[in-house]
């Protein structure tokens, strides 16, 4: 098995599948039906993606395990998706602002990804990149009119911002399937995040520090297990069910 | 509920509206090239823009077009239904306005 192949289809497929399972825990229970149609859209959008990482991942394994095996019958310590996407979502501008964050990272990795000498990782980055495409400008969007509008959306928008951005920085740590981080890509993530909060007249912390351990698997949050005991619940009381 | 205000003036942009509420759009979505627009239905969203990908998502998410227009409902002059006799029975009994003396071939399709 490429184990470095293997590596990168989980931290692809494992952060559309955590970040789909977040945005979906907004359904029925966003501030305005416009938004919560959007938000399930996006989740349904990642979630799709999810499929086609982790069902590539399966094959590359060649152990015979299916995207569905991978994402509901593994436990917290085999994924590999960036921290960020698991962190509850807080208030509806917490998961506006970590949408933007993942966004802004997400479709500079598809583009480059798209150019992979790999045909198959080429083929679902190209698909999913006018996925993305679109979430970028929708999140970017977003959080422009909440961070330059009233007093309050603003506080809550700074204040997403000062506990999300130590978290935006594992993102640039994901290589491609060869190992390496594509070209421009951390470039292009630090550019679009300074130029769309600017705009938002939010104000970008001071330092460089990142959480990481989720790429590498070492160290999730605790918020993780959390996730996965919601998610994968029914798999496991009903072992195979279907429906 | 209507979401035009029937025989309503424009408001102007600068009409006050109600606060802490978006203004209404309406939505005509084109569905395939070729034919027009047609309303399906409408929304809130605070400008045009994000009416459009408000529209984006909840009226076309199951491949349902191709082109969307939004319009601001106020922006809308309708009708007034108490105007209906005089505006529209006049019509009714002139059945020599109905083109249908001639035979449309079917190769024309859809007129």
């Amino acid at each position: 098995m490429d184990e470095t192949l293997f590596d990168f289809l989980l931290r692809m497929g494992d952060s559309t599948l955590i970040l789909g399972h977040r945005i979906s825990e907004w359904c029925g229970h966003a501030p305005v039906l416009e938004e919560d149609i959007a938000l399930a859209n996006t989740a349904l959008d990642l979630i799709g993606q999810t499929q086609m990482w982790l069902g590539l991942a399966g094959e590359i394994e060649g152990k015979g395990r299916s995207a569905d095996d991978l994402a509901f019958l593994r436990d917290a310590w085999d994924f590999r998706n960036a921290l960020l996407v698991e962190l509850p979502n807080g208030d509806f501008g917490r998961t506006i602002l970590r949408q933007f964050l993942f966004d802004a990272w997400h479709k500079p990795m598809l583009k480059a990804l798209a150019g992979s000498d790999n045909e198959r990782v080429a083929e679902i980055a190209a698909k999913a990149v006018k996925e993305v495409d679109y979430h970028l400008e929708r999140s970017a969007n977003t959080v422009v009119a909440l961070g330059d509008g009233t007093d309050e959306s603003h506080r809550r928008m700074q204040d997403a911002l000062d506990a999300l951005w130590p978290y935006a920085g594992e993102l640039r740590t994901i290589a491609g399937p060869d190992g390496v981080i594509p070209d421009g890509v951390a470039d292009a993530h630090s550019a679009m995040m300074r130029e769309v909060l600017s705009e938002a007249t939010l104000k970008i912390p001071e330092g460089e520090f990142a959480h990481k351990g989720g790429v590498s698997g070492q160290m999730h949050t605790e918020h993780l297990g959390h996730l996965l005991t919601t998610m994968q619940w029914l798999q496991r009381a009903y072992p195979g069910a279907t429906w | 509920m209507s979401s035009v205000n029937p025989g309503a003036l424009p408001d102007g942009a600068d009409a006050p509206r109600a606060r802490n509420e978006w203004p209404l759009w309406e939505i005509f979505i084109r569905g395939q090239h070729g034919m027009s627009h047609r309303h399906v239905g409408s929304l809130h969203a605070p400008d045009a823009k994000t009416a459009i990908q408000n529209a984006r998502d909840v009226y076309t998410r199951r491949n349902e077009g191709v082109s969307i227009w939004v319009v601001e409902a106020s922006r809308i002059t309708a009708s007034a239904p108490s105007d209906k006799g005089p505006m529209f029975e006049p019509s009714e009994s002139k059945i020599y306005r109905h083109p249908t003396f001639f035979d449309i071939p079917d190769d024309v399709g859809a007129m």
